[in-house]
């Protein structure tokens, strides 16, 4: 269920050239599932602005952002102490239950924050995971050593070869006992996931959003099961029911 | 203590205050959110005869103190609007709605609004013809005085409940449509819905939203919609309801004194989900602090 309100800038720091992890503190009773989202109020910009959650416990939530507009540059620039209108606990988020004994993570460039949540939440069911973290060059990856400090076998890939196995993460998926997907990322890349697996998934999308909590249709998308608000019914979706 | 009641086509409303079509769902989000009894009524989504999943994404982009939107009517069709919204929608909203409907022919319009018509929750019939996202219908029937007023006088013809026009800004001159509605036997005129307009991306270096154009909205479309509700307001004698930016109460009270009975809220409900409970809370003190009494008394008092 939805929640509007404060919160507190606790740090706000750059892990690569342009992607920075924000920690902010506040009510964050709205937050049931890895994989949500919070909608961000930002001085002089009209819409909010939707990130998902990376990572959270009773009084703070992380979110890793990358600056692709004026929006996300704002956000850049803000210092410990700013206190921001949040509406949290949007969107459904990953179903952890139906993922097997031994699951993958698998996170592309600024997909891989939610998949930290999901990886943590999946180790706390008592099941082997592991993570799959695909970038383009060893200059843009961020949070290999925490997905490996929370117990996740935690792999690399980089398109250019400059870190890790070269290629994209399902050349490394196809060397790995999986028992399910779950993956955030660029959609060629949960195409080619899809494609490639055999197992079954769930994954999450991204599209433009006007109000992020199910009232505009802004974000619509066509599904087996109906048509879905990526913002409402969304942003996860499972294997069977996508349609490219 | 102030007094907030208005009359809308005979429809007395606690308040002005009404959630714009496509804006609101059909309440549910919101009702999870607060109470929505509070409101003066709502707007429920565009209902069109076939169910239509609306135009390709991305839909949105954002402007300068506003948005663009080019949803497309995406709604369950009206039969299914009866079956299961509105049914649904009873159990939260006790009070008469508004029902938003859209079309692609003179027929769609008048089969649609026959069968709202016969719903008791709904109190008001707005036929939008001037929906600018959609091709071949919609505002193509709200850019002329002649096709205005044949939709307002076939949907008149099988209807029982007001009926009001839901005209476009996107015209030469909305006064004289405006009046050719209401000499086609209008209840009400309600303006304005968006403004056509484009955002690109410079990466791609093409529009922003597939559909190439959407319609603005927000803040920024305030003035505009003031201008074109002053100006109507002064052509016809059926009541207005204004809209296009509304945002705050002091919004409300301007939009009023420009000449509408009721207002709309639209933007606001989605960049903050409790902007039309907000607007409804702060009327009777903004009221207190503008010397007014009775909200009725300000209708086009700024002529």
């Amino acid at each position: 269920m939805t929640k509007q309100g404060i919160f507190t800038i606790l740090e706000n720091t750059k892990l690569t050239d342009n992607v920075y992890k924000m920690i902010l503190s506040g009510d964050t009773s709205a937050i049931t599932a890895p994989g949500q989202f919070i909608n961000i109020q930002l001085d002089g910009f009209y819409l909010r602005r939707p990130i998902s959650v990376c990572d959270w416990n009773e009084s703070t939530v992380t979110i890793i952002y990358k600056v692709v507009g004026k929006g996300t540059a704002y956000m850049a620039t803000l210092t410990a102490g700013k206190e921001l209108d949040i509406l949290s606990g949007l969107g459904n988020g990953f179903d952890t239950c139906a993922s097997g004994e031994n699951p993958v993570v698998i996170g592309g460039g600024v997909g891989v924050p939610p998949m930290f949540g999901v990886a943590k939440a999946l180790l706390k069911e008592g099941k082997k995971v592991t993570a799959i973290l695909g970038f383009n060059t060893k200059d843009e990856i961020f949070y290999e050593e925490e997905f490996k400090a929370i117990g996740c076998e935690t792999v690399v890939t980089t398109v250019d070869g400059s870190y890790g196995i070269k290629g994209f993460v399902t050349d490394a998926l196809k060397d790995i006992d999986c028992s399910y997907t779950c993956a955030c990322g660029p959609e060629p890349m949960l195409k080619a996931i899809y494609n490639t697996s055999t197992v079954s998934g769930q994954y999450s999308f991204e599209e433009r959003m006007g109000c992020g909590f199910g009232a505009c249709m802004g974000c619509s998308c066509k599904t087996k099961y109906g048509n879905k608000r990526i913002c409402k019914d969304g942003p996860v979706l499972v294997k069977e029911e996508i349609i490219w | 203590m102030v007094n907030t009641k208005v009359n809308l086509c005979g429809l007395l409303l606690d308040n002005p205050v009404i959630p714009a079509s496509g804006t609101f769902g059909y309440g549910y989000e919101f009702n999870e959110l607060y109470d929505i009894n509070i409101l003066g009524s709502f707007s429920f989504k565009g209902t069109t005869r076939e169910p239509r999943f609306g135009n390709p994404t991305p839909r949105i982009a954002e402007c300068a103190s506003g948005m663009l939107n080019a949803v497309g009517l995406q709604n369950p069709g009206v039969e299914k609007v009866i079956s299961e919204e509105l049914p649904r929608l009873k159990e939260c909203f006790h009070k008469p709605v508004v029902a938003n409907v859209s079309g692609f022919s003179l027929d769609e319009y008048v089969e649609v609004c026959a069968k709202l018509d016969k719903e008791e929750q709904v109190g008001i019939l707005e036929v939008n013809i001037s929906c600018p996202n959609v091709h071949g219908g919609g505002m193509s029937f709200g850019t002329s005085c002649e096709s205005a007023a044949e939709v307002t006088k076939a949907v008149k013809a099988v209807t029982t409940k007001p009926v009001v026009i839901k005209l476009s800004p996107n015209v030469t001159d909305i006064v004289s449509i405006a009046k050719a509605c209401e000499e086609a036997g209008a209840d009400g005129i309600s303006m304005i819905n968006t403004l056509m307009g484009m955002r690109i991306d410079l990466r791609t270096k093409k529009p922003i939203i597939k559909n190439k154009t959407g319609g603005y909205s927000g803040p920024a479309i305030l003035p505009v919609a003031l201008r074109m509700v002053y100006s109507v307001f002064e052509a016809v004698r059926i009541p207005i309801i204004g809209m296009g930016g509304i945002s705050t109460a002091e919004d409300v009270i301007e939009m009023m004194l420009a000449g509408a009975t009721a207002v709309e809220v639209g933007a606001a409900n989605l960049i903050d989900p409790f902007a039309s409970k907000r607007i409804v809370e702060d009327l009777p003190a903004v009221m207190q602090k503008y010397g007014i009494n009775n909200l009725t008394d300000i209708i086009g008092g700024a002529h």
